[in-house]
Formats: structure tokens, C-alpha cells, sequence
């Protein structure tokens, strides 16, 4: 009975978070707090006293955050009023961390700092992400574009191949840039890939759908509409072909799987998919050496061949010695070694949070990460439009997805992979992505209610 | 639609609640034993966290741990360079050495013997604190000698003959052990570096590593004592007073310091050479006893094997498959004979304390925080490489060296000091490396002291060790007898 209940109860208490800005901004002020207590631990911890420096990576994150608040104030009022604080929580926490680090690697002399520019970039997404909201008054007019979109998307996925400006780094040819300047383009076409399977899916939606022969009890599509599922399964093989990098690869067929899945409602294509993605993984790790040393240190990380292996399981192991030690609590802000694990600010941040936060603070992170994918969810669940829906679901998986593929490949649940802990992970390309998809969402949430009237 | 999205919800909560397994199968189910994996440093790096033990000299701390606010929680401080070839240094950053090192189960209170009070520390919070390590060392022999030895490179190492504790340890040039037990890893490198890269070694204990000396005139000591005790000859036996001798079977000559004959006559015996410190004669001696008896002799008295005081002592080296020529120029301490200073005391107690080594020993007890004794050395037998007699024989030759002048400058007035210099040649421009070794006082031995001068003193090959190492040995015999 009380299970009943609580089950009708939860819409509700959902739909009960007020969409008002006035708590937005309360929250903002809140989150803000917690930060400054997070560098304030930190400072004291690691340096012993408190400095002004600590403004520096406090305050023009808040600024931002406000700008943001301000824009969608005045553009969006209706606009759920979560998810600029939850990512900005998310953001500000991966600053302190970083900023732990710097400091690290201060005391060990070194000068390869992160913190700083991580603030600047933050700010940059956040302002992007507030222009995003005043220049994109109707989303709608995305869907006029799902080819431009897609193109795009291929474009900028193939890039990092190209030559001149293409980089390889550990390995994954993600990047793009010259001197000092890079970007990975596959952050950004995860936006566009959703905008054209969106457009794509919601015009093709009948043909998809249809039933078409039985073969030994299974209802399979007519040939003709597997052409697409077959086609963007092979790219996703080419995107692991040409940018070497699993995680894309996965990343990019997930969407492709749960959207033509949301579209069709036909679970037929998720397990078909499963059973491509799966072979094809199996297939990539027989003919690609990176695939397959993947594999290994994934399957045996303890194995001192694959531990001390140029590119093996070191990184993954010392990001679980990290997370060990941390143990319930964690050791405190400042109070473990996260320094000791390889890309701690970037790729393994999880594990450098894992550590000084403990599984508390592990949980807190992944819950607050599963609250912003769930209000993206009912964004989509709430719109009476097919194409919003579709696309705050692609949105909103994404980063789900992403997070659930990157924090498993740092705690050895799946194979490491090169993507980014969004919001959190040091680095441009993610937070801008990851801000325009917040942006994105708010808009389409903003319209829902508006759409309703 | 919203059908599908409900359910893509259901396989994201699936996918974290995955993912809240994983975190608490690592941070708690597996979490010790990956805390206890050895590749695992962060382990170690919580013994800094342990408030390491002092290490004393008579009672007072040259060594001592204090409370600072960072993240290493102790700053390790070392009173005086005087100690830092015996104490070494404990590094965060560049590892650890002497007694820091070879004690560090004891001074960070990991050792078995303090299981109890690692117990204790588990039960009450109070933290565990490092044992106390106190030093054979004797303060005002030890200052002594460095002074003595000035700014010369060299080393010094005294030792108490009856118990083989040493009493003092002197190697120069050394390094301030405060530079590397800073909290700052780049001044910390940075001074490593400097020490690292110093081409006079400041970071090695000259007394028992680095690339060894050769023993020169010292050496005669071990090849007298092998004639002794071979039964073929005796302190009286006779050599033929050359003043040029060829090695056999080539033309190469040997010539005495003096570049004359040893005193005047036809016939020189084994006593005169000693105490007269002749070339001729004990080339003459090594070639007639022959390499297997001379080794077996060194062997005898420590050569070749390695020792811990508990510090690691570089094994000295007498070499083997050589000619006769070559046998003959062991005889006074050159060819590839090697030998650490202590290794040199060693042969020198023997003779002090009637034919027996005792076993050199630094520490002289280690007492946990709670005053328990977890270890306090006794003094042990190492071995007996001569007789009572040989070691009388040898004793008088010493003593009438330095009365004859030859080693006089290690002479104190109402004393009766035993000693051997030593002028090791190392090339032909090269400077000498000058040594003294020797006891006072000679009819009941208190101290044993071994003096090595590198590089001639400063004055290349003008000098000799009773010029030069001699008066160093004076200045610690006294500094022992007050």
C-alpha cells in the first residue's frame, strides 16, 4: 500500500519542485556556499591558512552562474528551475578539485597547473550557455536542420583525423587544434548527433515503426528501414576506426540506440544494437591492439604485466588504491594523495573525488548527476511535442550515458575509455559541450510550459 | 513516447545503481586489501605521519623530531654535520640512508618489538612514537676529529678495541641532513642534486663506502701478521738490505721511502721494517708468503666479507689471481689492494686487544617510548685472527715506530701510542693518500683510531701520513684519554 503510494507520490514531488527562478537563485547561493567551504577546506588543509586567493576560483564561477540565472530571468522564465544549480554544483566542485591538485603539485614543484583556466572555461561555457538561451528563442527551428545537423556532426567527428590540425593524445585521435589551442569536436557533435536523430526520427517515426515479417516469433523491421540502424553502426565502427577511442564509439551508438528505441517504441532495435555493439566491440578488440590491451587491463588491472605495460592498468590501479583509500568518508579535502594518480584532474577525477570525498561523496556526485538526467527526462516526458521529447531524452541520456561509461571505466566496471566526467573534468571542449546541453534542456522545458498555456 | 522515456529512465537508474555497487565493492568491501597492496605508496606515506624516534649521543638528541602544520606533520631536524655520515638523512623525496635507514623500523615504530604499543595506539588513539636509538659514539672524540681533520677530505673512525664499539666516525667532506628532510620538494631535489653531483662524494660515509683506498704502509700490518702467525718467520727473521729490488720476473724495481737502503747492514729484520715502515723488505715477505696465505690472513680479519654496525660496510678487497711481481707490490698496500678505514681499525684492534676482533657496533641500545629496551647490542667475538703473541710482537714494532720517529707525530708525552702511517701512492702525478692507524695506550688499549687523508692532504705528493694523518690520530688519542 505505502509502496503504491510513494511510487504515485514521486511525480509528484518532482512536479512539486517549483520552476520559479526565485529558488533557482536561492539554490545558486546555496551551491556558491558550498564551494567556498570546499576551497576554504582545501586552503586550510593544504596550506594551513586561508588567502584571497580563493576568490579567484570562487567568485567568477558564481558571477557566471548569476548570468545565466539573469538570462533565463528574462528568456525563459519557465525553465526548470534544477538544473543550472545541479551543474553548477558539479562545476564548481571539479574547480576545487582541480585546484587541490594545483596546489599538489605546487608543493612537489611542479608548474602544470589546471585550476585557473578550468575557472575561465567554466565561465566561457556559462556565458555560451546564456547566449545559447537568448539567441535560440524556439528550438523547434532545429528540426528544420537534422541534416545540416548530422553533417556537421560528421564533419567535426572526422576532423580530429584530418591532417594538420588532427592530434592524437594516449592514444585516441580526439583533438583538434594548433599550439596551444585544442578542442575535441566530438564534444560538440554529440549535441548535433541528437538535433539530426531527433529531426530524423520524428519524420521517420511511421516507416520505423511498422511492422514488418515475423521470422521465428520476432517481429523484424522491413529491410529497408534497417538501412539506417545498419548504416550508423558501421560509423560508430569507422568513429572507433579512425578516432581509436572505444568510449565515443559506445557513446555515440547508445544515443542512436535509445532514441530510435524512444521513437519507434520497438524494443527490437535496442537488442539487435546490443548484439552489434557488442560483437563489434568483440571484433575491434581481435583486430585493434589498443582494443585489445584495453581489454586485457581491464579484465586482469592487478596482472603486473598489464600494470606495468606502457599504457596498461597503472593509471586505473592507482585510481583504485585512491578510492580505497578514501574508504566511507574519505580523507578530506586535502587529506588523501589524489597527486599520485596519473591525469587526476581530468580523466580520473572521479577517482581523485572518490578518494578525498569517500563512497559519501562518491554517492552524493553520482545522485546529483542522476537528479539532472532525471530532469532531463522529465522535460521529455512532459512535452507534448515528439521532437522536444526526443531530443531532451537524447540530451538528457547522454550525459547519463557518459557518466555512467566514465566512472565505470575508472572503477574497472567497464573498459577505460578517453571520454570526460562532465562538469567535473578538467577541460574546455566537455564543459562547453556539456553547458550548451543544459542550455538546450532549458529552453525545451521553458517551451513546454509555454506550450501548455 | 513517454512509455519509452519512463523506461529509459528504469536502464539509467539500473546503469547507477551499477555504478553505486562498484564505488562500494572498491571503497569498502576490497578497500583494505587495496590499501595493503605493496604498489600501493600511500601506505607509506602515512608513516610520516608517525612521530619518528630520536637518536641520541650520550644521552643528548642529535637527531629529533618536531611538529610542524603541513601535510608531513613532523619536521625531522639534525643538530650537527658533525654526525651526518653516521646518522644519514630521512627524505621524503630522496629516500633515506645511515642510521635513519637502517633503523627505520625501530625509529618509526613499526618494529615487532613495539607489537604492544601498536595494540595500544589502536585502542586509545594515542599515537604511536618511534623508538630512541643511542649511538656507541663518544661526542667529544667525534668533535675532536672533525676538527682535527680540518678541511682535508678524508675520514676518521675510532673504536673501543675490548667491545668494538665505535666511538667515533668522521667523513668529510658531508652534507647538512636538514637540506634533505625539508618538506619542499624542489628545494629538497634541488639540494640532492648538488650533493649528488658533488664530485667529492659529500653524500658517501667515507669510513665504510665509497671507492675505497688504497692502504699503503698500513697494509704492512696485515702482511706482518700473516708472516707471524705463517710459523716461517718471526719478529728477528732477516731480509737482504737492499736499496733497489726487482719484482721477479720483470724490471720493475721496488725502492724504500727513504730511496736508501732500511738503517744500515747487510740484514734487516722484520721488526726494523715495521717500525721503519721499508718497502724492500715486506715486498721481499709478500712474495715468499704468496697470495693465498696473505688473503687468508686478511680474510681472517674481515676482508672481503660485508658487516652491518648495523650500516653497511663495503667489503675491503684483497685481490687474487695475481703474479708474483703483483704479490710483491701488496706487500706495502699498493696494486688493487682496497680497503675501508674501519677495515683498517679492525686489523688495528686485533693487534690492541690480544689477536681478537670485536664485532664494530654503533648502536648502543634502543629504547621505546615507554623506557622499554628493545635492544641493547652485546659486544661479540667477530673473530681471532692471531695469537696473543703475534699480537705483542706487532704491538711493540708500532710502538717503536712512533718512538723512532717514523710515526712520531702521533706522540703524547707519559703515553705509550702504537702506529702505523701509510703514503699510498695512486698514479704516477696523482696525490698520495695519507693514513695513520694505531692504539693508546699501547700496555692496556683504550682506543683504536684508523685517520685517512685524501688527495695528500692539499699538498699532492709532498705529503705523508706522519706529516699529516699522524697528528689528526694525536688529537683524537687525546681527546680519548683526558
Amino acid at each position: 500500500m505505502s509502496n503504491l503510494s510513494l511510487t504515485s507520490a514521486i511525480p509528484n514531488l518532482i512536479k512539486a519542485v517549483p520552476r520559479s527562478r526565485n529558488f533557482e537563485a536561492m539554490l545558486i547561493f546555496w551551491v556558491s556556499g558550498i564551494h567556498a567551504f570546499a576551497l576554504a577546506q582545501i586552503q586550510l588543509s593544504v596550506l594551513q591558512v586561508m588567502t584571497w586567493d580563493m576568490l579567484l576560483y570562487w567568485a567568477p564561477p558564481t558571477l557566471a552562474a548569476m548570468i545565466v540565472h539573469w538570462v533565463l530571468r528574462r528568456y525563459a522564465i519557465k525553465a526548470d528551475g534544477l538544473m543550472l544549480p545541479l551543474a553548477f554544483l558539479l562545476n564548481g566542485l571539479g574547480i576545487a578539485m582541480i585546484y587541490r591538485l594545483d596546489l599538489a603539485e605546487l608543493a612537489n614543484g611542479g608548474n602544470d597547473l589546471f585550476a585557473m583556466r578550468q575557472v575561465w572555461l567554466s565561465c566561457f561555457a556559462m556565458l555560451i550557455a546564456a547566449i545559447v538561451i537568448r539567441v535560440i528563442p524556439d528550438h523547434l527551428t532545429l528540426r528544420r536542420f537534422p541534416f545540416v545537423a548530422g553533417l556537421a556532426a560528421v564533419v567535426l567527428l572526422l576532423l580530429p583525423a584530418a591532417p594538420v590540425i588532427g592530434r592524437t593524445v594516449n592514444g585516441a585521435t580526439l583533438w583538434v587544434g594548433t599550439g596551444e589551442l585544442s578542442f575535441q569536436p566530438g564534444e560538440i557533435a554529440k549535441i548535433l548527433l541528437a538535433i539530426f536523430f531527433a529531426g530524423y526520427l520524428v519524420s521517420r517515426q511511421g516507416s520505423l515503426a511498422e511492422i514488418g515479417s515475423r521470422v521465428l516469433g520476432v517481429r523484424v523491421p522491413r529491410a529497408k528501414d534497417l538501412g539506417p540502424i545498419l548504416l550508423f553502426w558501421l560509423a560508430s565502427l569507422g568513429v572507433l576506426v579512425v578516432q581509436r577511442d572505444l568510449g565515443t564509439s559506445i557513446l555515440y551508438f547508445g544515443l542512436f540506440l535509445v532514441m530510435i528505441y524512444t521513437a519507434t517504441g520497438r524494443g527490437f532495435y535496442v537488442a539487435a544494437g546490443l548484439v552489434m555493439m557488442v560483437t563489434g566491440a568483440l571484433v575491434a578488440s581481435r583486430f585493434f591492439g589498443y582494443v585489445e590491451s584495453r581489454f586485457d587491463s581491464w579484465l586482469d588491472p592487478f596482472n603486473s604485466a598489464n600494470y606495468n605495460a606502457a599504457g596498461g592498468s597503472y593509471q586505473l590501479v592507482q585510481g583504485l588504491f585512491g578510492m580505497a583509500n578514501g574508504d566511507v568518508i574519505g580523507t578530506g579535502l586535502g587529506g588523501g594523495f589524489p597527486q599520485l594518480i596519473p591525469l587526476a584532474e581530468s580523466d580520473f577525477i572521479f577517482a581523485a573525488l572518490g578518494e578525498e570525498l569517500g563512497l559519501a561523496g562518491v554517492f552524493v556526485i553520482l545522485s546529483i548527476y542522476l537528479l539532472l538526467v532525471y530532469r532531463g527526462l522529465r522535460i521529455a516526458n512532459s512535452h507534448p511535442d515528439d521532437f522536444s521529447k526526443l531530443l531532451a531524452l537524447g540530451l538528457a541520456f547522454v550525459i547519463g550515458l557518459q557518466v555512467f561509461v566514465v566512472a565505470g571505466g575508472v572503477m574497472g566496471l567497464l573498459p577505460l575509455t578517453g571520454l570526460t566526467t562532465p562538469f567535473l573534468a578538467a577541460g574546455g571542449s566537455s564543459l562547453l559541450a556539456n553547458w550548451s546541453i543544459i542550455a538546450l534542456l532549458l529552453i525545451i522545458s521553458d517551451s513546454s510550459l509555454r506550450s501548455n498555456r | 513516447m513517454n512509455r519509452q522515456v519512463r523506461r529509459v529512465g528504469v536502464v539509467l537508474a539500473l546503469m547507477f545503481v551499477a555504478l553505486f555497487g562498484m564505488a562500494s565493492s572498491i571503497q569498502v568491501l576490497r578497500s583494505g586489501e587495496l590499501y595493503a597492496d605493496s604498489r600501493n605508496v600511500r601506505a607509506s606515506y602515512e608513516t610520516y605521519k608517525v612521530q619518528r624516534g630520536v637518536i641520541l649521543v650520550s644521552g643528548t638528541p642529535i637527531v629529533d623530531s618536531f611538529a610542524v602544520n603541513d601535510d608531513y606533520r613532523f619536521l625531522r631536524e639534525y643538530e650537527s654535520v658533525i654526525y651526518s655520515p653516521i646518522t644519514g638523512y630521512f627524505s621524503i623525496f630522496s629516500g633515506s640512508t645511515g642510521i635513519e635507514r637502517a633503523m627505520n623500523t625501530y625509529l618509526s615504530g613499526q618494529s615487532s618489538a613495539q607489537f604492544f604499543e601498536q595494540i595500544n595506539a589502536l585502542l586509545d588513539g594515542t599515537p604511536v612514537t618511534g623508538a630512541a636509538v643511542e649511538l656507541t659514539i663518544d661526542p667529544d672524540i667525534q668533535r675532536a676529529a672533525w676538527d682535527a681533520l680540518g678541511n682535508r677530505k678524508g675520514a676518521v673512525v675510532a673504536i673501543e678495541p675490548s667491545t668494538g664499539r665505535i666511538l667515533a666516525m668522521v667523513s668529510k667532506p658531508t652534507f647538512d641532513a636538514n637540506l634533505l628532510a625539508g618538506h619542499s620538494y624542489g628545494e629538497v631535489i634541488d639540494a640532492y642534486q648538488n650533493y649528488a653531483e658533488d664530485p667529492d662524494d659529500p653524500l658517501i660515509n667515507r669510513t665504510i663506502a665509497g671507492d675505497l683506498y688504497h692502504p699503503g704502509s698500513v697494509f704492512k700490518l696485515v702482511i706482518a701478521a700473516a708472516a707471524l702467525e705463517s710459523g716461517l718467520f718471526t719478529a728477528t727473521s732477516e731480509f737482504e738490505n737492499l736499496e733497489l729490488y726487482r719484482l721477479p720476473g720483470t724490471q720493475t724495481y721496488v725502492q724504500n721511502a727513504s730511496r736508501t737502503t732500511c738503517g744500515t747492514g747487510e740484514t734487516v729484520t722484520l721488526e726494523t721494517a715495521l717500525a721503519r715502515s721499508c718497502n724492500i723488505p715486506f715486498a721481499m715477505l709478500a712474495v715468499e708468503l704468496g697470495e693465498d696465505r696473505i688473503r687468508a690472513q686478511a680474510e681472517l680479519m674481515g676482508f672481503g666479507d660485508s658487516l652491518e654496525i648495523p650500516l653497511e660496510v663495503t667489503p675491503s678487497i684483497y685481490p687474487s689471481g695475481m703474479s708474483l711481481s703483483e704479490v710483491g707490490l701488496t706487500g706495502f698496500g699498493q696494486f688493487d689492494v682496497r680497503v675501508t678505514p674501519l677495515q683498517m681499525a679492525m686489523v688495528t684492534s686485533a693487534i690492541a686487544n690480544q689477536g681478537v676482533i670485536m664485532k664494530p657496533q654503533l648502536i648502543s641500545s634502543v629504547v621505546a617510548s615507554n623506557l622499554n629496551v628493545l635492544s641493547q647490542p652485546v659486544p661479540s667475538v667477530l673473530s681471532s685472527p692471531i695469537s696473543r703473541e703475534t699480537a705483542g710482537y706487532l704491538t711493540r714494532m708500532m710502538v717503536d715506530s712512533v718512538e723512532l720517529g717514523i710515526a712520531g707525530r702521533a706522540g703524547i708525552s707519559q703515553v705509550a701510542v702504537a702506529g702505523k702511517t701509510g703514503t699510498a701512492e695512486n698514479g704516477p702525478t696523482d696525490p698520495y693518500t695519507l693514513w695513520f692507524t694505531g692504539f693508546a695506550p699501547a700496555e692496556a688499549p683504550q682506543i683504536v683510531v684508523s685517520v685517512v687523508v685524501e688527495d695528500g692532504g692539499g699538498i699532492g705528493q709532498n705529503g705523508t701520513g706522519n706529516q699529516i694523518a699522524a697528528p689528526i690520530a694525536k688529537a683524537v688519542l687525546e681527546a680519548a684519554l683526558k
